[in-house]
């Protein structure tokens, strides 16, 4: 311990702001306000309670599906699947609770392990067939929105979508306010609720447990990992897998937002949900992403197109106006690996 | 000393193309070290690899420890008591050294898949201060040197507490200090009883650490025996199969006096201060130093991969401005770099694309067709020319051994046609028998009269080769030396002529890495 020469010594490691990754939290979070003050000042109406509040619940749905896209991404992976996964587990709810009659709870679960199962079968084909994802889950996409087509029009005849008419309850998971019991004043929906919950859920899973361990690991050297004597399929497959379940709960979620399972919708989820990603920080490398990272990316996509849409910026232009925004977050982001 | 702790006999194993291994054996007792050696493509890293369970054996057995085992995947190996440290690095740049250390192995609390940070971290640096590293253990990977990467590698692999730990060139990238380190925790473990597995291509390595010697050849066995009584001209005789082989250091011719390359007062941050230097035309310049004198940063810098912060490169007399490796290449500058995996080479791709990437134009027909009669016979030429062993040119060069790979490198830069070629490490991982081919390719085109920097960590190789040598320490030049005048010693002095205010800017550097 004594003697210089017998130590390697860490190469220099100062690292500027610019380049931690506290900065690139900082960053995302920076142009969230840059964008939140922007809008204050060019509308009145954009700072008030009720369209904060509109935000917060704009944000849920893509938000859980981002987190569990997430994880995906950090292993280098790819999943297209989520948006159609999402439709299929809101169609699988709404038929086991208005058709075959199943209590509420056990349609969420049927709804949850519908997502899960999707996603597990991305999972098999990605690690054992060694199809690459981006096919996988294309191919998984396609399945995921024929099936939520084919069920109804099993059951009923014709391809429509499914009402929650006879059970008012279901609406109010997403739509009632908790918070509005305790504090009147703040009617936030329990949709926000429930997307700060599951970012939590996802945060420790990612960083204190060795699911979210062997994520960074896969994604960082998938061979070292190997070698280490990780059995690299089966943690794959569970990646997917948990990715499939965060879609399955934004399927319920979307369900009860609508009150209906809408078998067309979904499809285009999957970019937005990706977008959020992305902007917030994750590496498409894979090997390193953050949950507060990917919740601000989600963020910054809803204040956009709600701060667009007051300021009557045509829907057209609000897709090219976050197409922008996508590929800016990326060139910093790859700006700042490059200062290294 | 001899109880016999593991037997590989009749070990088949191909390659679509490639018979890698060929009834090939191996033995090895507790409490020795065995080094196995043989040239690059001898089959010595599939040979491990099996027993590590990386590859799966075509036919043969596996005796351990008495019984016959099958070793599916690394995980069994690592539960039968079987580490490796692999030739290539293999470490997770985004982890920390500690998460990386133990990766597979977190330590838990309360709920079973709850990692414990703070035991992880408390384990880590137990086992960096038993092989007296200081690292500081929540340093991510990706801001370490290679060299210390290395150290990480072997810190993880004795983590293991194996019975059977293989290494697979450990010291290709360590300096003289590191590898003391590594011998005097190799002899330990070897006190303990465990049985080491040493390969290296640094054959006097091998008389002080390994007390066996198993050769091979062409994915056969040749034979073992007695480190300490086998002469060296022997071994290699073993290893090529033929006896002939030059090792007497060629005369450096006097180099012409023109400039070819100045650099003026080159700096960027603290790796590269105030460097200047001037090679002439057909002049081989050696760059001595211990690793991280800050060599290769000069090299890189020389070539547009870094930025500098300040200093001028002037070009056979002109000012060049270097922005991008692209304006070096368009200069004549060629660079062959030492982290060959990840700057060198395009593995994914065949021999042949590699050999002609940084010339395409070249091979550019009329319509901006790539030629491929010309490109083959390029390819063919320095195949033949290198002696690269491959099946054939269409095989992708992440197939090819380590030191074939390297060759590949060389053979890209040598058809790129460029005055001036800076190589970084260019024997690391090579055999005495590609060694003196490369050599004697270096010579060859000094007399044609390219201009040659070589950057080498090995003395007696910077001794035999170089017309001129200067000497790098903490990022200056601490001296130059023409090749009548230097010796080992020499260069040592100068190598370790540490400032002695740097050394404590090195010791405040290194808290402030801890606080990462
Ligand atoms: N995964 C692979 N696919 C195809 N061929 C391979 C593969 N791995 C090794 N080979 C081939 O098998 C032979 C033996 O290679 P190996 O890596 O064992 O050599 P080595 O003795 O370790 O050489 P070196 O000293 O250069 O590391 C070589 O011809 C190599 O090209
Ligand atoms: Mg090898």
């Amino acid at each position: 311990m004594t003697t210089t020469e017998n130590t390697a010594t860490t190469a220099p490691a100062k690292r500027s702001l610019f380049r931690s990754e506290a900065a690139q939290k900082l960053l995302a979070f920076g142009a969230l306000i840059v964008i939140f003050i922007f809008f204050s000042l060019a509308s009145p109406y954009f700072l008030t309670k009720d369209n904060v509040i509109g935000i917060l619940l704009a944000t849920a749905v893509n938000g859980v599906l981002a987190l569990g896209v997430t994880f995906v991404i950090i292993t280098a992976g790819i999943d297209l699947s989520v948006g159609t996964v999402m439709t299929l587990a809101a169609m699988t709810t709404a038929v086991s609770i208005t058709v075959w009659g199943l209590p509420i709870p056990l349609g969420i679960l049927v709804g949850l392990l519908t997502g899960m199962l999707a996603g597990a079968i991305n999972g098999v084909v990605i690690a054992r067939m060694k199809i690459p994802p981006f096919v996988a889950t294309l191919g998984m996409m396609m399945i995921a929105r024929g099936l939520a087509l084919v069920i109804p029009a099993a059951i009923f005849g014709s391809v429509r979508p499914v009402y929650f008419n006879d059970h008012p309850i279901f609406g109010q998971i997403m739509m009632g306010s908790l918070v509005g019991k305790l504090l009147p004043s703040l009617p936030i929906p329990n949709a926000v609720l429930i997307l700060f919950g599951a970012a939590l859920v996802a945060a420790f899973l990612l960083a204190k447990t060795v699911f979210g361990r062997y994520t960074v690991a896969m994604g960082s050297n998938e061979e070292a990992t190997r070698l280490s004597g990780i059995n690299v399929a089966n943690w794959k497959t569970l990646v997917y897998a948990v990715g499939g379940l965060f879609s399955g709960l934004a399927g319920v979620m979307i369900a009860s937002r609508l009150s209906s399972a809408q078998p067309g919708l979904g499809a285009g989820y999957e970019l937005d949900a990706i977008a959020a990603v992305v902007i917030g920080g994750t590496s498409l490398s894979g090997g390193e992403g953050t949950i507060l990272g990917t919740l601000i990316g989600a963020f910054i996509i809803s204040t956009l197109t709600n701060g667009l849409r007051i300021l009557g910026v045509p829907q057209e232009w609000q897709f090219v106006i976050t197409g922008v925004i996508v590929i800016l977050a990326v060139y910093l982001d790859i700006l700042r690996r490059r200062a290294r | 000393m001899s109880d016999i702790l593991l037997v590989m006999e009749e070990i088949d194993k191909s390659f679509p193309g490639v018979r890698a291994l060929d009834q090939a054996r191996f033995e090895l007792r507790a409490g020795e070290v065995h080094a196995l050696i043989g040239e690059n493509g001898a089959g010595k890293s599939t040979l491990m690899k099996i027993l590590a369970g990386v590859y799966s054996k075509d036919g043969g057995r596996i005796i351990y420890q008495g019984k016959e085992v099958e070793i599916p995947s690394p995980r069994a190996a690592q539960d039968l008591g079987i580490s490796m440290i692999h030739q290539e690095l293999n470490l997770m740049p985004h982890l920390t050294l500690a998460q990386n250390v133990f990766v597979g192995r977190e330590p838990r609390q309360g709920l079973r898949f709850v990692l414990d940070e703070k035991q992880l971290n408390a384990q880590t640096q137990a086992l960096f201060e038993s092989m007296r590293l200081r690292l500081n253990p929540r340093t991510k990977v990706a801001d370490l040197t290679v060299a210390t990467q290395q150290m990480v590698e072997i810190a993880k692999a004795l983590s293991f507490n194996s019975q059977v730990l293989i290494m697979d060139e450990p010291t290709a990238a360590l300096t003289e200090a590191e590898i003391e380190e590594l011998f005097r925790i190799i002899r330990e473990l070897r006190d303990k009883g465990v049985g080491i597995v040493y390969i290296s291509h640094r054959l006097e390595e091998l008389k002080q650490i390994s007390d066996r010697i198993t050769v091979m050849r062409d994915g056969r066995y040749v034979g073992t025996e007695d480190a300490a009584t086998i002469p060296i001209e022997r071994i290699i005789s073993m290893m090529v199969g033929r006896t002939i082989y030059e090792s007497a250091p060629e005369v450096p011719e006097e180099a012409s006096a023109t400039i070819v390359l100045e650099a003026r007062h080159l700096n960027r941050g603290h790796v590269i201060k105030d460097v200047s230097f001037q090679l002439k035309k057909g002049e081989i310049l050696g760059f001595a130093g211990l690793m991280g004198a800050g060599r290769t940063e000069v090299a890189r810098a020389v070539f547009g991969a870094d930025p500098l912060d300040s200093g001028e490169i002037y070009v056979h007399g002109k000012k060049a401005n270097i922005k991008h490796p692209r304006d070096a290449v368009r200069h004549g500058i060629g660079y062959l770099s030492e982290d060959r995996k990840r700057y060198g080479l395009a593995l994914g791709m065949d021999v042949e694309a590699n050999i002609v990437l940084a010339s395409f134009q070249k091979f550019l027909g009329k319509l901006g067709v790539v030629n491929k009669g010309k490109t083959h016979e390029t390819g063919e030429h320095y195949v033949e020319a290198l002696s690269i062993k491959t099946p054939s040119l269409q095989q992708r060069v992440k197939n090819l051994s380590g030191g074939n790979q390297q060759k590949v490198v060389i053979g890209k830069w040598l058809t790129a046609d460029t005055d001036v070629l800076i190589f970084d490490e260019p024997t690391r991982g090579i055999d005495v028998g590609a060694k003196s081919e490369i050599y004697h390719l270096l010579n060859q085109l000094a007399q044609q009269g390219k201009s040659i920097i070589m950057i080498s960590s090995e003395l007696p190789e910077i001794l035999r080769m170089s017309h001129r040598i200067v000497v790098m320490c903490e990022g200056r030049i601490t001296g130059e030396l023409s090749a009548a005048e230097a010796t080992q010693e020499r260069i040592m002095t100068y190598a370790t002529q540490r400032r002695v205010l740097m050394a404590e800017n090195g010791a405040s550097e290194h808290s402030g890495a801890q606080e990462v």
